[in-house]
């Protein structure tokens, strides 16, 4: 019966969501009070109904009711508890209705937000929310239900993915989920300007923290994601440039632009359009990626089976959000052309360059994604384009933006002149270039002239970041910093931090496939491994054969590592636990093969120095967003806004 | 990053390679292994899920490794390499694209559009620079 | 003016694009050897050490080869249609790749040999200049010695009959293809 509930409940969401999407819209075009008034308590309703859909659901999967088709093909009574909750968004249609329980948070966010707003600017924000909602929750409804019911019931499930059971599947797909559904809320905010004819440096100080918390929530979902691949695929990288890894990628990169064109026209008013079109932009990708992921267009491991009924409608919802938002904005976005200079040295320059090059970098990875699709379709055959080619295209725009991010920072707006600006940056410059020279051949015996730009590079942005925070602690003068400044400093030091990590990473990792015996002694990588022996132990649902390596260096042992390859009772595939000792300097990561035969086993060894400086760089890329969220602008601005809502404008649609 | 990877050898001689023990699946000269597992990453397995034959536990991708440490052994470069395996399995088993006049496209693409990038940027500045500054206001 | 309209023209191009790409499909990977000779290899037969089976053997006639191994499960759903094929008079070849010879002689003697020779291929070396990923696949071998067309999957008579047939209609010369008469289409 529950699952039916859910099922009913569903209906009713998408019902009501047709009527948020619809009915306030034309409200505000006809400047009718009451139409406008029914978003608010339409997207309540919405809420509730998605949550019972939700929960119901998994009810069934806490319950093992394996006449659930979706809950026979990815649970089994087996799994632990936990795994039997995330379960829920292991395969296409849970994770569909993760997707519509995200849209309807962030919905209700919305709606409860935006009450200082204009009633016809927020009643068309919910509405553009709601036709998001309403088409979403038709793809499921009509492609891929989750309530199906597989009669006769089987006496026991499938059990779930052996390679998503763990931590990082609980926390990766709603972390990445709230980041790339939550572009839908610019995306709206920029469609209910484009439908008002407005938009003005109000607009983009409302805009822009929204923005930011779903860019935050974006950074760390993929940064899960990566981690989680590095630890658990058990090969020690950590990005494939994937199809469905660069579909999360893109948004993220758009986001990114999309906050720093804000800042211009928040502080400025110009660049309107650009805003607009990057809010679309962001948008589009996220649902782009949605395709991506579900209509067998491209090959990836990540992605859900596919079927091109789906893919086509998808592509159908595309047409209508992506083409329908381009259209207005083709129509309308010359109305938003505003004066307002600047000179070649100024922060607008900056941050203009800044996102061309942002755009750029989506451009070059969306193509190079794209591309074997484009080659086949034009009858030219079957050509692959991976890491090889995205490792290096991606330095093309990736090494002047990051150098430029040290720069930007430091500039006034409108104009400054080029030596104070040199003046401002370049002990820092000075400092990164000669210590990022140097460092390289001291702690790693040789680098090439690539490596050691790209530590300098990386060391002048952690040092340029610093310099207004260390000075104003040092010297004691001058305005403390708001917490958007804190926050930009704090994001941009994660970005130095990042970089430098993934540069030593990259040039510097040592990995070496063996064959092992017990009693080996094998030297590779600056440390000694003592291999003592394979044995066998049981998991809750799962029989590991489990390695045990001593890691030593000059005799002293540091760890002892055991990593497992597992065979899951009912999925009977074998996995690999890799086995990671990590410090602030490096992670060692051995992993077990298969066996050889003879008591030998293989064995990969890798040796990662600075690895955890990607998860931290993002980490604080996050944290400086999470920061910057709370300055008191955004706060002030509320209260102010709230005394001075007046009635709805007549309708300027 | 063929670059880095072949100086990288040169540290690994520092940090000792590993005894003789079996290494079934690599080399135990240090620069012959960092050509190895370079190009193990170039090479697709033409029956995953989209991964190199360095990560994939396929049957066929250890038959290609296999046949990359063969042909390392008898001295063939890398381009050798690459043109044995794509006659054999098609240009779809190459991560990097050949040079050919169907992907130069491919390959001009980031100067092209950082080209573009850089056109749009000098329209834009050129134009917003006539325009008056306008005064300070208060934020 | 037409720089607002420049992203939607963009979006139209891509969503145009996406449109093909959903009849495509993009795990069919295309034989790197269609229209090229007859690889060079030479394998000694499963059943008679003696016998070859080379290059020269498949020369002057229109053939299949067939990838097999007593370790595919696929391969036995093809078996009863490849052993009709050869009843007819269509010449094929096998290529057991990393198998038991013993065990390929059992299965063969148990459900039948279809194969005129099969090579027998245990470390899979033929098969990688066959460009083999696996097991079943199948190819057709023109009477010219080219590779005409490679099947992955078993080899059924829906697959014979929309793959196969217009191919050998359109290569086959007056006498090169006798056995189309009793395996031709509907």
């Amino acid at each position: 019966m529950i699952p039916e509930f859910g099922q009913l409940a569903l209906a009713l969401a998408l019902c009501l969501a047709l009527v948020q999407g619809t009915v306030p819209i034309v409200g505000a075009a006809l400047g009718r009070a009451d139409w406008m008034a029914l978003a608010r308590p339409a997207a309540a309703g919405q809420f509730v109904f998605v949550a019972i859909a939700f929960g119901a659901l998994e009810y069934a999967f806490l319950n093992d009711d394996f006449s659930v088709l979706f809950v026979a093909e990815h649970s089994n009574s087996a799994l632990p508890v936990f795994y039997k909750a995330t379960a829920a968004w292991g395969g296409h249609e849970g994770s569909m209705l993760l997707w519509i329980a995200v849209l309807a948070v962030w919905t209700m966010a919305v709606a409860a937000g935006s009450r200082s707003q204009p009633q016809e600017f927020a009643s068309r924000v919910l509405g553009v929310l709601g036709i998001v909602s309403a088409g979403v929750i038709a793809f499921a409804f009509i492609t891929s239900n989750p309530f199906t019911r597989l009669i006769p019931a089987p006496a026991d499930g499938n059990d779930l993915n052996p390679l998503l059971q763990d931590p990082g599947m609980i926390f990766h797909p709603p972390t990445l989920y709230v980041g790339y559904v939550g572009m839908a809320v610019p995306f709206a905010f920029a469609v209910a300007a484009l439908l008002t004819g407005r938009l003005d440096k109000d607009w983009a100080r409302w805009t822009r923290p929204w923005t930011v918390v779903a860019w935050l929530f974006l950074t760390v979902g993929i940064t899960l994601g990566s981690w989680w691949a590095y630890y658990e695929l058990g090969w020690g990288g950590w990005w494939f440039w994937d199809p469905v890894e660069n579909s999360s990628f893109m948004p993220w990169l758009m986001a990114t632009a999309l906050i720093h064109s804000l800042a211009v026209t928040e502080r400025r008013g110009i660049f309107k359009s650009w805003t607009v079109l990057l809010a679309i932009a962001a948008f589009s990708l996220s649902l782009l990626g949605t395709f991506l992921t579900r209509a067998g267009v491209l090959i990836s491991v990540h992605a859900f089976a596919s079927d091109p009924t789906r893919g086509l409608f998808i592509l159908g919802l595309l047409a209508i959000f992506s083409g329908g938002s381009l259209l207005l904005f083709a129509l309308r976005a010359r109305n938003f052309e505003a004066e307002g200079g600047f000179k070649l040295v100024s922060r607008e320059a900056f941050l203009l360059a800044n996102n061309i090059l942002l755009v750029v970098a989506a451009g070059l990875v969306l193509f190079g994604t794209l591309a074997p699709l484009i080659v086949e379709a034009i009858g030219l055959g079957k050509i692959s384009v991976g890491p090889p080619y995205f490792n290096l295209v991606f330095l093309v725009p990736a090494v002047p933006l990051v150098a430029l991010i040290g720069v930007g920072m430091h500039t006034a707006w409108r104009t400054m002149p080029g030596d104070a600006l040199l003046r401002r940056v370049r002990v820092p410059a000075i400092v990164a270039v000669a210590i990022g020279v140097v460092a390289p051949f001291v702690f790693f015996d040789a680098a090439s002239v690539l490596t050691v730009l790209a530590v300098s590079i990386a060391l002048w942005v952690c040092a340029s970041s610093l310099l207004d925070p260390v000075r104003r602690l040092v010297q004691r003068t001058g305005a403390p910093l708001t917490r958007g400044q804190v926050g930009m400093c704090l994001a941009h030091f994660g970005v130095g931090v990042f970089m430098l990590g993934a540069t030593v990473t990259s040039a510097y990792n040592f990995e070496r496939d063996f064959a092992a015996r017990p009693g080996d002694r094998i030297e590779a990588g600056g440390y000694e491994f003592v291999f003592n022996g394979v044995r066998s132990v049981p998991g809750p649902n799962f029989v590991a054969d489990e390695g045990e390596f001593e890691l030593r260096d000059e005799g002293e042992l540091l760890a002892v590592l055991k990593p497992q390859v597992r065979v899951y009772q009912v999925q009977q595939q074998p996995m690999t636990e890799a086995a990671i000792d990590s410090t602030v300097l490096r992670d060692v990561f051995v992993a077990l093969g298969e066996p050889l035969g003879d008591n030998a086993w293989s064995v990969r060894l890798r040796v990662k120095p600075l690895i955890g400086l990607l998860w931290l760089g993002s980490g604080l890329m996050a944290l400086g967003g999470l920061v910057a969220v709370t300055d008191r602008r955004y706060r002030v601005a509320v209260r102010k806004t709230e005394h001075a809502t007046a009635q709805p404008a007549p309708g300027a649609a | 990053m063929r670059t880095l990877t072949w100086l990288l050898s040169s540290w690994l001689a520092f940090a000792g390679c590993a005894l003789a023990v079996d290494a079934q699946e690599g080399f135990d000269d240090p620069v012959l292994n960092e050509r190895y597992r370079a190009l193990i990453r170039e090479i697709r397995c033409p029956k995953c899920q989209n991964e190199s034959i360095a990560e994939s536990d396929a049957p066929v991708a250890a038959d290609l490794r296999r046949e990359v440490r063969r042909l390392i052994a008898e001295g063939a470069s890398d381009d050798e390499i690459k043109t044995f395996l794509a006659s054999r399995y098609g240009e779809f088993v190459l991560y990097r694209p050949r040079l050919t006049p169907t992907t130069l496209a491919i390959w001009a693409a980031p100067f092209v559009l950082l080209g573009l990038g850089g056109l749009v940027f000098w329209r834009i500045v050129a134009a917003r620079v006539n325009q008056p500054l306008d005064e300070e206001l208060p934020p | 003016m037409w720089r607002y309209v420049l992203p939607l023209a963009i979006f139209v191009g891509i969503a145009a694009l996406f449109g093909v790409g959903l009849t495509i499909n993009p795990n069919h990977v295309p034989s790197a050897l269609l229209g090229k000779p007859v690889p060079t290899f030479s394998l000694p037969s499963v059943t008679d050490p003696d016998d070859l089976l080379s290059t020269q053997t498949l020369a002057g006639r229109v053939s299949l080869v067939n990838v097999w191994g007593t370790w595919c499960v696929e391969c036995r759903h093809e078996h009863a249609f490849l052993v009709e094929l050869a009843r007819a008079g269509l010449p094929i070849y096998g290529l057991n790749v990393k198998d038991d010879r013993a065990a390929a002689i059992e299965w063969l003697s148990r459900l039948g040999d279809p194969y005129v020779t099969s090579g027998f291929d245990p470390d899979g070396i033929a098969a990688i200049e066959w460009g083999v990923t696996g097991a079943p696949e199948t190819f057709l071998v023109g009477s010219d010695g080219t590779v005409l067309y490679k099947h992955i999957s078993p080899l059924t008579r829906g697959v014979w009959e929309r793959d196969f047939l217009p191919l050998l209609e359109e290569h086959c010369g007056p006498a090169d293809c006798p056995f189309l008469a009793a395996v031709g289409g509907p």
